[in-house]
């Protein structure tokens, strides 16, 4: 049985602001029955058309989508519309005292309804991502045909909430969770989101000290390179820095593998590529 | 807590007569049943009795019984077993509706070169018999098909299975765990070689199982060490818990009748009302011959796991193919290989019933179930969508 929080529970068993609203300023749908959750949000705005007044849901889902999105509705009513959009995902999470990590994905179809919802009425672009089949407004390339989630999604939730694995993204998003066809496609994303990151993150020292290269190299292995290792059974170990030369010890299916000498190599480009194109990976027993 | 428990085919509740049985075997009659004394001899005769009920509520004989660790530990070892036997064999019949223990073994070996076909079913479930006798050749070593479905309780003809199976001379496993104990089997009278069984599915507790072995048919040990069970499963016997299986094995045969009498009756009345009182609900695997005990069903437009929470809200305990209730995100495999309409497919729920079910129980979930359906259809919008249309 799913570890509920006392305040999930609460919430599916007596959730807020059910039902529609006649005269709604907004509307945002997201999901279908064929994904096995669905959501459809209700806004009404004050007279200025600034804040929400009043906020009501629809939801098709397990307990944790219904707790989510009275969560939701509870947190937005009083905010302006750019307050609104300012909740994460993991905002609501916490609001409910958590969630378990393969539930995320409600909180994500929270935010992601409030955003269709505001950007509809706004006359915007619907937000690539609304994984609803029907949808023909996409934008963006699909990555996961099952729940029909595109590259700009995954990246947004990706970067929000720094996520490492495959499973994780598809614990928060869905994508991956079905076929597995796009798990190879989510692992690239994944790498490439976290590359920018780290990126970012290398390009604020003029010149790096040896301290920050330190930082830096356990910065890439821990986020980008060993999360890649572990879809395949492996894993490595750090076991000593010294100027450019990086010594690591392979682990589980990566030990004695017998293309571990290729994985090393992959390790210095990486390391090379993010952190300093001097850099020399050597494996080490240990 | 007076719980309603309806998830038989998850696990059972231990049946106090059993549970005396096998109480001294901790404490007090600790012996191995190895030992050259009279300590564990006294064991050993325990021991042999167990297995002679076992046997006898297959209609085995005692020497066909191997006592294992569980029901998936069972089926990996007849599978194994028959391709290690006639290593020059490399092709594998399952279906797509088995148990994981048995599926994702199968899956695992297609890496190690192996040709596995996975039969499918129709919409209610049924395997095409047809479609086996197309794919079976000289290069099958083993068909191991499932004797009753844990989801929907659907059984197979096993029998016809067999007489396909064995004109082309493969071995024939079938995974009984939800059988064995609620219908009748008789080995004796079988085309099985192999069929795997688990203790608590059947009132016995976990942690325990057994494989039926056919005199004659080859077998490769799955775990190797000790003599035990003839060289055929190494490690200490369990003795309480094999004990425990035995008694457990003799009262099912004294309950047989009663599972398909009464207790198939509670299930009828409670798959017979809900859908007199539930709207948009459909039985899964309704029309093929089903276990006594099993009813899945499945509702439009609301999804299981919320069912699940508001029965549990009322002590109910059930099931479901739900994505959400697995962590999976897709319902289950079984549901899906079935083609059961992805408008309901996220709402089934199985009750499993025992002998233990009482009419009052039922008639509980009977006036607690429609206003919970009909809670969460109002707040799904297909729901009230659906309910709008419905007047």
């Amino acid at each position: 049985m799913w570890d509920y929080t006392d305040k999930v529970k609460e919430h599916f068993l007596n959730p807020r602001n059910v039902g529609d609203i006649q005269d709604a300023d907004a509307i945002g749908e997201v999901g279908s029955l064929a994904c096995g959750d669905a959501l459809k949000l209700f806004l009404k705005l004050d007279d200025k058309k600034e804040r929400i007044v009043d906020a009501k849901f629809q939801t098709f889902g397990c307990g944790s989508a219904i707790a989510s999105s009275s969560a939701l509705t509870e947190m937005i009513k009083g905010k302006t519309l750019d307050e609104a959009l300012g909740i994460t995902n993991q905002e609501i999470a916490d609001f409910l005292g958590g969630l378990p990590e393969e539930k995320m994905h409600c909180s994500v179809m929270g935010q992601e309804a409030l955003e269709v919802a505001i950007a509809k009425y706004r006359g915007h672009a619907v937000p690539s991502h609304s994984h609803d089949h029907l949808h023909d407004e996409q934008e963006g390339e699909i990555v996961c045909k099952c729940f029909g989630l595109t590259d700009g999604f995954l990246r947004k939730v990706i970067a929000q909430n720094r996520l490492h694995t495959a499973e994780q993204v598809t614990h928060f998003t869905k994508a991956g969770g079905a076929c597995g066809g796009c798990i190879p496609k989510i692992k690239e994303l994944i790498a490439e989101v976290l590359g920018e990151q780290v990126e970012e993150a290398r390009k604020k020292p003029e010149k790096l000290t040896n301290l920050r290269k330190m930082q830096l190299i356990q910065d890439v292995l821990e986020k980008e390179i060993r999360p890649q290792l572990w879809a395949d059974g492996g894993d490595l170990e750090l076991v000593d820095i010294d100027g450019p030369k990086v010594q690591i010890a392979f682990r589980k299916a990566c030990a004695g593998c017998v293309s571990s000498g290729y994985t090393a190599k992959f390790v210095e480009q990486k390391l090379r590529d993010l952190v300093s194109s001097d850099i020399t990976v050597e494996e080490v027993e240990g | 807590m007076n719980e309603i428990y309806l998830d038989n085919n998850a696990t059972t509740k231990v049946d106090e007569a059993v549970f005396e049985e096998m109480r001294p075997y901790f404490c007090e009659l600790y012996g191995n049943p190895s030992s050259m004394h009279f300590f564990g001899g006294q064991v050993q005769k325990k021991v042999d009795e167990a297995r002679s009920r076992v046997a006898a509520l297959l209609g085995a004989a005692p020497e066909e019984i191997i006592f294992t660790a569980c029901g998936t530990e069972s089926d990996n070892a007849a599978i194994r077993s028959a391709i290690e036997a006639f290593p020059e064999k490399r092709h594998i019949i399952t279906t797509r509706v088995e148990h994981p223990a048995v599926l994702t073994l199968c899956r695992n070996l297609t890496k190690k070169g192996y040709r596995v076909t996975e039969l499918g079913v129709d919409g209610e479930g049924r395997l095409d018999l047809e479609e086996l006798k197309r794919v079976i050749d000289d290069d099958t070593a083993i068909v191991s098909v499932m004797y009753a479905n844990n989801e929907t309780g659907v059984v197979f003809p096993i029998e016809e299975i067999g007489a396909i199976v064995k004109e082309r001379g493969a071995l024939f496993h079938t995974d009984a765990v939800q059988a064995v104990g609620k219908i009748p089997l008789d080995m004796a009278a079988s085309t099985v070689d192999m069929l795997s069984l688990s203790g608590h599915k059947l009132h016995a507790p976990k942690g325990i199982g057994a494989l039926y072995l056919r005199r004659g048919v080859p077998f490769r040990p799955f775990l190797v060490g000790g003599h035990q069970e003839k060289n055929r499963r190494a490690g200490t016997e369990a003795t309480s818990s094999i004990i425990a299986l035995g008694k457990a094995c003799e009262l099912a045969a004294q309950y047989m009748e009663e599972e398909n009498t009464r207790v198939k009756a509670l299930r009828d009345r409670l798959e017979r009302e809900l859908m007199a009182l539930i709207p948009n609900a459909r039985i899964n695997g309704g029309s093929a011959p089903r276990l006594p005990n099993t009813l899945s069903i499945a509702f439009e437009f609301v999804e299981g796991e919320l069912i699940l929470l508001y029965l549990s809200e009322k002590v109910i305990c059930a099931s479901s193919g739900s994505a959400c209730t697995s962590g999976s995100l897709e319902p289950s495999h079984v549901l899906r290989a079935m083609g059961v309409p992805f408008t309901c497919a996220h709402g089934s729920i199985r009750f499993s019933l025992s002998r233990f079910t009482t009419d009052e129980e039922i008639d509980t979930v009977i006036r607690e179930l429609p206003p919970i359906i009909r809670r969460g259809r109002e707040m799904s919008p297909f729901g009230r969508e659906f309910l709008a249309s419905a007047g």
